[in-house]
């Protein structure tokens, strides 16, 4: 098995490219996604190899993007959807929600939605305002949604292919910030051998604590675990936020008795929040400390002058690990 | 069925070459000194953009979104505003800010990444810049509404003027809103700068016919007007305001101009646009056009001209300056103005995060380092 070095952005591509080549049900829309290749250039190439009719610069309206490919997918297409940002998903919200995520419910299992919402998201890059927000606690508190988040360029590649063959919607978040991050594919691996979307990747092991994080916050977290000499972190790559393995999750915690997670979303009413709950729940009798979450503020997400202070930072994370050793 | 659409009428009372043509329904009815006034205000936002644009470049601004070519478009219709009248942009009006007294400053403010706002939107009449394209159409059509429940209508009345570009036209908000104003007949101007490209997208992506003709599917009326020219826009823009103040209802102005530049320092416009076109356009630059009917006509000589240079070198300066003098935010920062009444979780996470913070003060202080 021989393997290529990828960047996220170009790991995804090079995904959307064989999925499309697999399958001509797969379309790919959005805006600014034909000649210009994307903002980020994830969809760069596409529109001279396959053509107008597949890769569809859209009008500026991202209503219209899920809308349509919600009429896409009732004839047997598979739209792959990109927001470009974010913060400008939420004119789509309506389309999201109230059709996309509940039509396969509604329609007693007749109309299944196979489609893709791509959002690059999160903060780090210096961007103006809605070009910096993590919205992932809005999409897994609908129910019907799939959502996923990717941390390397591997799980980028496969699970975008892997997004695109699910029956059900699935929001696939980009951590934009690690978007030029490298690292080795296995480009040619059998699909098969390829981790599951919903299964969570433990990607460091460790003793003492467990930390868990999802998109870009995992590099953050590697790097903490790293700069810490006292304790042996465990780190969990969550990868799915809608479902989340739990068992993978819990059974890290059985044997750490400790259990941090950080994401950059908002505090309340996140991730951190639903997995505290889930593993004090689940692992109450083996828990040595309450569970910490390391994140964003309650707060809109600021000015990017202030977006060091709000992201956490190696230093916010091992803070969590030391209030989680204190106990 | 095929439709056919009329050709598009251009509204011109500045050509190209700097000929004046009178208009019958749009008299410019200006003096020299407001003639000079608007040149002067060209070349300074021009100024303005350029030296902005040269910032981002150093590093000194995250982002900034040129209005390069769109000069004529943004100054005449902001100086056919009257002071009570109430401006709603997008992100690229940095002309019509100029107008309203926004001080440079604190538009690089914005995109330096010190503030997601940058200034009282009360005292200038003139709302914070919006970027989630389109939203802005109906705060514009609600804040019209309210004119007309204060019963701010009439000769001496107030009125609503709303900036947005070709890319805003697809947008539902922008759809609603001009189904709304038109029901509602509010005091509200619709000023489209169709610039041709929402980022890489030519507006035939957008549309298929002529903008301002989507607004007679509304019930109101629409003009095209030539947005390189300044004495156009400023003439047909202080038209339709005195008819929104005098509760004749909204109307729709397509400025037909070019965004010259990429459309934002993060943009790469040689990946999807010819330059033949950009050259074409360059023909047509609003501010070539006004100085040459300023010379031939007498109104304005060299010293003037050289005076305007003069300015715009210091504006540039001064723009410098300012953009490196704004004061850093303070991380605690982020937690004010959340709500507008006390919020003891707010106030909790604030203090949290103030000892966290504090924490550091004391270890570097023990440690030495």
């Amino acid at each position: 098995m021989t393997g290529t070095q990828l960047t996220i952005g170009k790991a995804v591509n090079e995904g959307l490219r064989r999925a499309m080549e697999a399958d001509p049900k797969v379309l790919v829309m959005g805006e600014d996604i034909g000649k210009l290749g994307g903002v980020f250039r994830v969809t760069d190439g596409l529109y001279k190899d396959f053509g107008a009719d597949r890769v569809i610069d859209t009008p500026l309206a991202e209503s219209s993007i899920l809308g349509t490919a919600i009429g896409l997918a009732m004839r047997g297409y598979r739209p792959v959807c990109e927001i470009q940002f974010d913060g400008f998903f939420f004119p789509a919200t309506n389309q999201t929600f109230t059709q996309l995520a509940k039509m396969h419910y509604r329609s007693a299992g007749r109309l299944p939605m196979p489609v893709v919402l791509r959002i690059p998201y999160g903060g780090g890059i210096g961007a103006v305002e809605h070009h910096s927000e993590s919205p992932e606690a809005y999409f897994v508190h609908t129910a019907g949604l799939r959502v996923v988040s990717v941390a390397t360029p591997q799980d980028a590649y496969w699970m975008i292919q892997q997004a695109i063959t699910c029956e059900d919607p699935v929001v696939f978040f980009e951590p934009k910030r690690r978007y030029w991050d490298k690292a080795e594919v296995a480009t040619d691996a059998d699909p098969g051998s390829a981790t599951p979307m919903g299964a969570a990747r433990v990607a460091r092991p460790g003793e003492d604590v467990t930390l868990v994080a999802y998109g870009a916050m995992v590099t953050t977290a590697l790097q903490a675990a790293e700069a810490d000499d006292e304790r042996s972190i465990e780190v969990i790559d969550v990868r799915s936020l809608s479902p989340v393995d739990y068992d993978t999750v819990f059974a890290s915690v059985r044997r750490t008795g400790r259990l941090v997670v950080a994401h950059e979303a908002p505090l309340s009413n996140g991730i951190g929040a639903e997995i505290a709950a889930r593993v004090t729940e689940a692992c109450f009798y083996h828990l040595e400390a309450p569970v910490i979450r390391i994140s964003g503020f309650d707060t809109p997400y600021p000015p990017s002058r202030l977006e060091e202070h709000y992201l956490p930072d190696l230093d916010r994370v091992l803070d969590g690990v030391d209030r989680a050793w204190a106990y | 069925m095929s439709v056919t659409h009329e050709e598009p009428e251009l509204i011109q009372l500045l050509t190209p070459t700097g000929e004046l043509r009178e208009h019958p329904d749009y008299p410019l009815d200006i003096g020299d000194e407001e003639m000079r006034g608007l040149y002067r205000d060209l070349v300074l936002v021009r100024r303005l953009d350029t030296e902005a644009v040269a910032l981002q470049r150093h590093g000194e601004l995250g982002l900034w979104a040129s209005l390069l070519g769109q000069e004529a478009a943004q100054i005449g219709s902001s100086r056919a505003m009257r002071p009570n009248d109430m401006a709603f942009p997008s992100y690229r009006e940095h002309g019509v800010a100029w107008c309203r007294g926004i001080e440079p400053r604190n538009i690089l403010a914005l995109f330096r990444g010190v503030t997601n706002g940058g200034w009282d939107p009360h005292e200038h009449n003139f709302h914070l810049y919006t970027i989630v394209i389109g939203s802005q159409t109906l705060h514009a059509t609600g804040y019209a509404m309210g004119i007309q429940r204060d019963g701010e209508l009439g000769e001496d009345g107030s009125a609503v003027i709303v900036y947005f570009g070709d890319g805003a036209t697809s947008q539902g908000d922008t759809n609603e809103a001009f189904n709304y104003a038109a029901i509602t007949n509010a005091p509200v101007v619709f000023f489209c700068q169709n610039n041709q490209w929402a980022i890489s997208e030519p507006s035939e992506r957008q549309t298929r016919v002529p903008l301002y003709q989507r607004a007679a599917g509304f019930g109101f009326p629409g003009l095209r007007i030539d947005g390189n020219d300044v004495f156009a826009s400023l003439a047909v823009t202080r038209a339709v305001l005195q008819q929104a103040r005098e509760g004749q209802g909204p109307t729709l102005v397509e400025a037909f101009t070019y965004r010259m530049g990429a459309h934002t320092t993060s943009d790469d416009p040689t990946r999807y646009r010819v330059t033949a076109e950009l050259e074409e356009w360059k023909r047509k630059d609003p501010i070539l056009r006004l100085r040459t009917f300023l010379t031939n006509n007498g109104i304005a000589d060299d010293t003037f001209f050289a005076t305007v240079d003069d300015e715009a070198e210091k504006l540039g300066e001064t723009v410098r300056a300012d953009c490196h003098s704004l004061p850093e935010p303070s991380p605690l920062d982020i937690f004010r103005d959340v709500y507008a009444e006390p919020n003891i979780h707010i106030d909790r996470q604030r203090a949290e995060f103030a000892d966290y913070l504090a924490s550091f003060e004391g270890a570097d202080a023990e440690g030495g380092q």
